[in-house]
This record gives structure tokens, sequence and C-alpha cells, in this order.
């Protein structure tokens, strides 16, 4: 017998969950100044997290689905990206699209079931979230694939969750991209949950950072609570692949603190005793407790950060609640470059019949 | 000028485009060596390089994901599906975003693509190769969905999808790839996407048809003039956004309509034109409306395909109806 193929799949942790360094931390992280702003960004995206949950509640936007846990993720990744690279998002990935300089205000609104929060100011090239699981792994590889194709030094950036690795389109993807050395990051959120299904109900295969190897390309894994191995792994695939060295998969192990969305019971499938005992790993505490001992972080400096953050949240929810409603007429203008004859007709009945907006229904 | 039939026609079409815009690439299952299994494709990796006419792996879902990715980024991609049974896992990209990505970004991001592929009965196919999807397509906001009924018209109609800034749904009856052939100039002069194309003028009754059912209808309109019955003939070449104004015109002036239509009917875009006549000129009408589409059934195999397809007697049956119903 010949062994024909072997693999391995590394594991990476700089901070454990005590926020003690297991080793020598890399280059970028060595100055504890230079891991503040990632600190900044994920209590940013904690605080807009709980406020959009709490928006919710009140009626103030629709469902949300909350990152809480996860904010490593996000932030880890899209810091490693630069401007002209793209993010291909799912729906759990505000914290991210924030770090990529998507408003809270912008986020809000797109939540609260207006798509003008969409068009973002910055970064005018990202994809809008995506809601069908999975899909947005071949938007990304195309991409990546037009990135290529133009000679442009820039890396597509897709984040799905654990449950969209069991779709045929994220294997389709990973296929693709990797005859096409393409220029992708794939990041598996591995939150151990698919609404109520858990990790070990989804595939049998002991990492999911494998399922890149049947590929042909690297898979590998992070702490995803720990945001120095999250951005440590992102900003190595992210030079591999804007040096022409193809796709990379990470796999970020992470924990879904909260319900899936706003619209789940998340207590109906899982003991809340196992989440209360994930919250010794969450990410944020973690990078503090490293801080605190490096004596970067204190204090009276947590008080000044939530001050202001809480303070940027609210403005943003200040924004978003004084944003009128669209026009009707906004349901038809976007959906073909010029609006076709066939539509117009429908288009002045939506006027004449929306209030405020000069119908008989005023 | 050259005589070109419609698979030379689509050929040359992309050819033109690829030649004049840089962003345009292809992509599909055996299109660039092979020159596509239908030869739509054939020596364009040859002319334009494997990076723009790209053999990709056996995966439908992904090559209208990813070509959603390239239109979103800037290029103009022109996906083939081998065959029209195969283009359904190809719905949930491009139901899901193709059709929507440029009304949820607000116009930020947009989705230039076209989908092309084969459609229809008729060539002795194995199953799941003649299809005619064109109804599911049209249901779908935001979306173009084109099928042209002869060389000429594949030619500028396609020209016309690669220019246009939204997802275009390009259905070539397979049929037609090979039945005649027409002078075509080879100008880059494209065809609007929005209007029906009057391929015969009359007075008595007006034919409504697309893609392949155009060569009977046709020849049932050839064959009633022979008995002096005047039929005008218009090809819905352009079937979403659908131009209902060249239709209505046509019926109040003749006062009779028969749709004609390969596709299953129940549902099928004839119900969506019959319902368009029944709001909008009912009192054109001097008779009920008919249709003649496929049957509600799986399309037949190769032994009884063109007892499905509607035939000449059956158009002209229909008219004769409508004719002696008042």
């Amino acid at each position: 017998m010949a062994v024909v193929a072997r693999f391995e799949v590394e594991y990476t942790r700089f901070l454990d969950p005590q926020g003690e360094a297991t080793q020598a931390l890399p280059p970028f992280a060595l100055d504890p100044a230079a891991l503040l702003p990632l600190y900044r960004a994920m209590t940013q995206a904690r605080l807009f997290d709980s406020k959009a949950i709490a928006l919710q509640r009140t009626g103030k936007i629709g469902t949300f689905a909350s990152a809480l846990g996860q904010e490593a993720i996000g932030i880890g990744v899209a810091s490693a990206m630069r401007a002209e690279d793209v993010l291909v998002p799912s729906y759990r990935d505000h914290a991210a699209q924030l770090q990529r300089g998507v408003t809270m205000a912008e986020s809000l609104l797109y939540w609260g079931g207006d798509e003008r929060g969409n068009d973002f100011s910055v970064p005018r090239q990202d994809f809008p979230i995506c809601v069908p699981i999975a899909t947005q792994v071949c938007h990304a590889a195309g991409c990546a694939y037009a990135f290529k194709l133009r000679n442009e030094p820039r890396v597509a950036v897709c984040i799905l969750g654990d449950g969209g690795t069991s779709k045929g389109d994220f294997y389709e993807a990973l296929n693709l991209a990797a005859v096409w050395r393409a220029p992708l990051v794939v990041v598996v959120n591995n939150n151990q949950w698919a609404i109520s299904v858990p990790r070990s109900q989804q595939s049998a295969a002991p990492t999911l950072a494998q399922k890149a190897i049947a590929a042909g390309i690297e898979g590998c894994q992070a702490d995803g609570n720990d945001i120095v191995a999250v951005h440590h792994l992102a900003q190595r695939a992210l030079a591999k692949a804007r040096a022409g060295g193809g796709p990379t998969l990470i796999e970020a192990i992470s924990y879904r603190l909260g319900d899936h969305t706003t619209a789940d019971d998340a207590s109906r499938y899982r003991d809340p005793a196992v989440v209360e005992a994930q919250w010794a790993f969450e990410p944020i505490r973690r990078l503090r407790n490293y801080l605190l001992r490096l004596k970067a972080w204190g204090p009276e400096q947590e008080e000044q950060l939530i001050k202001e953050c809480s303070e940027a949240v609210n403005a943003a929810v200040e924004a978003y609640l004084a944003t009128p409603p669209p026009s009707a007429a906004d349901m038809f203008d976007h959906l073909y470059a010029t609006l076709p004859t066939a539509l117009a007709e429908q288009r002045e009945t939506a006027l004449h019949f929306a209030p405020h907006e000069g119908g008989g229904h005023g | 000028m050259a005589e070109l039939n419609l698979v030379e026609a689509v050929n040359r079409a992309l050819a033109w485009e690829m030649q004049h815009d840089p962003a345009v690439v292809l992509l599909g299952e055996d299109i660039g060596v092979n020159g596509g299994v239908f030869r739509a494709t054939v020596g364009l990796q040859q002319r334009f390089g494997a990076a723009r006419v790209i053999d990709t792996a056996l995966a439908e879902t992904a090559i209208a994901g990813a070509a959603i990715g390239m239109a979103a980024m800037g290029l103009k991609p022109v996906a083939e599906i081998q065959f029209s049974g195969f283009i359904y896992p190809t719905l949930d990209h491009v139901i899901n975003h193709a059709s929507r990505l440029r009304h949820r970004t607000r116009g930020r991001l947009t989705c230039p693509m076209v989908l092309r592929s084969p459609c229809g009965a008729g060539i002795h196919a194995p199953e799941h190769h003649s299809e005619s999807p064109e109804a599911l397509f049209a249901h779908v906001p935001g979306l173009r969905v084109v099928m042209p009924s002869s060389p000429s018209r594949a030619y500028g109609l396609l020209l016309a999808a690669l220019r246009d800034p939204d997802p275009v749904i390009f259905l070539e009856p397979t049929r037609l790839y090979r039945l005649f052939k027409q002078e075509i100039a080879d100008d880059g002069a494209a065809l609007p996407l929005d209007v029906c194309f009057t391929l015969r003028a009359g007075s008595d009754v007006t034919l409504v048809s697309w893609g392949a059912m155009l060569q009977e209808t046709q020849a049932a309109a050839d064959a009633l003039a022979a008995e002096g019955i005047s039929a005008e003939v218009i090809d819905v070449a352009t079937l979403k956004p659908l131009d209902m104004a060249t239709i209505l015109d046509s019926v109040a002036r003749t006062g009779r309509c028969v749709i004609v239509h390969e596709a299953a009917r129940s549902g099928g875009l004839g119900a969506e034109i019959a319902a368009n006549l029944a709001e909008r000129g009912i009192y054109s009408l001097q008779a009920p409306l008919q249709r003649v589409t496929g049957y509600d059934i799986v399309v037949p195999l190769a032994r009884l395909e063109y007892q499905y397809l509607p035939s000449v007697e059956r158009i002209v049956a229909a008219v004769r109806k409508s004719l002696e119903a008042g």
C-alpha cells in the first residue's frame, strides 16, 4: 500500500483565555500600542451589537444577528485588509464591516429595513451582507478572479459560518478559486452553532479547515477568540494571496454567546450553563487582561473608552432614527439601470397609493 | 457580410464584443479548448486566451456565483450553461443575488452579466436537454430574458445583452442553431432589448410567439395566407421586460390573437400576455384568444417530442377557431 496524500492542519493561538501569551507574539503585536486600536474596535463592535439588540426589542429595527463573542474574527480579519481589498460578508459580520469603514448609522439603516444602508460611503466595493448561506463564497471567488485578470494587487475576503461549510456553494467556490489560484481568503466563523444545530451534527470532519485541503488549498485553524491569532493568520493569508500564492481558508473557532438572531431563543436547544461557561473564553476580556498585565491599559482608559464608544453608538442611533424613510419610488428606481416601460405604470401606482407622496390616501 | 447560422452568429457577437471590450470574459464547461458542446465559443480561447475564455470546473452554481463577483468588480462575464436542464443550480444566485445586487446596494454594485444557455426541444436530445425555462426567469424582478429566433436577431440581441448594465438570461433555441443561415454584416450593431419584432404584417389575426416556435408560427401564417387569411406575426424576443405595446397595437388592428409557445402552458408567458390583453385589450378582441403551447407534462424523450411541440396544424386550427368565434 502506498500513501498518496497526508495533510496537517495547523492551529494558532498566542493568547490563552486568561490573556497570557503562550508563545512569542507575531511582529505586528510586539508593541502593545498596536493592539489598542483592535481592542477599541472590538469594544465598539460589542457596544453596537448590544444597542442593536435593544433597538430590535423596542421595535426600532428589524431582526438582527448578534456577533456577541465573535468580535475578534471580524475585527482581526478586517484590520488585516487593505482599503482596496473587498470584503464579502455574511449577515453576522457587522464587526468586520465597521472595521472596514461602514458606519454604525449605515448598518442600523440596513437592519432597520432600508437598503440605503448598503450604499456605504466607504468601502464602495465591499459586498453587502449575504443572507443565503455560503453563496457569497462563489461571489468572492469571482471578485478574486477579476483582480487576478487585471493584475491588481487586491484580495477578496469572504466570511461564512460553520454551517455554511456544509453547502455546495462553499465547496464549489473553493474548488474553482483553487484552480484559478485566485487571491481569495475564506474565513469560517466556527461559532459552534448553526441556529440550533451544533458543530458535531454539522460535519463529521474533525476540523472544518481540512475541507480546504480537498480543494487543494491551505486550511488552518485559529483560536477565534484570540485576535492576535486571527489577525496574524489573516495577514499571512492576505500576503500570500497578494503575492500570487492563491487562496487560504482560516477556520476561526469561537462561540456564539447570543441567540442566532433576535428572532431566536437559544434556550430551547442549548443549556444556558454551557453558554455561561463559554464567557471565560471571550475575546475582549482576553485582550484586556493581556494589556492590563503589560500596563498598557488601565481602568481610567477603560472608562474613557466605554464612554466614547457609547457616545458614538448613541450618535449613530440618533442619525439612523432621524433618517426619513425613502420614497416609494425608491423600490423601483434601482432595480434596473433604466426603468423599463413595463414598470413605469406600477411605479406610478405605488406613488399614488403611498402615504405622504401626493397619493389618494394621504 | 457573412452567411451565418444561429450558433455562428452567437460566436461572432461574442468575438466582436471581446475584441472591443476587454472587460468581457467567458466562463463555462468545455467552452475553451472544445469551443462549447454546440461550438458557440469555438476559436475564442485561441484568439483571446484562456484567462478570458475560461474552461471551468463542472459546477453550475459556482459558475453563476463567480460571474456575479466578476460583474460586481467591473468585468462583463458571459457564463454558459451547457444545457437548459442544468440551469437550475444557478437559480439561487440568479434570483437571490444577480437580479437584486443593484437594487440592494442602491446602484453601488451592479451585475452586468449574461447567462447563456441552449434551450428547447426538437433535436432528439437526452433527458434534461429540452426544457424551455424562460417563464421561471421572466418571473424574477431585475432580470432581462431574451430568446432569439434567427441568426441576425441572435447577433444583435446578444450584443445588446453584452452591453446591458443589468443581468440578462439569454436562451438560445438549440433547434435553430444550425437550421438556417442569414446574411449578417458582423458590424457590431445591437438590437433593442425592449421591443417585440413584427416579422410579418397582417390584418386578420395576430400570432404571438418566440424562439424556435416562430418556425411553426411563420409556416402557419404561410398556410393561412394561401387560404386568404392574413396573419400578423410578432416575435417576443425580449420576454422580460415585456413590450406589450406592440402586441396591443397589433391586436387592436386584427381583433384576434393566438399565442404560441413551446414551454408548458400553466404559468407560461402566454398567460402573462393573455392577462395583459384581458386588462388592456379586451375591447379589441372579437374572439377569445387562443394559446397553443407545450402541454403541462414533462418534455417527452425523442420519440414523442414532436407530439409535444406545437405544430403548424395546431396553430392553424387555433386560428380557425378564433376566426369562427365571431
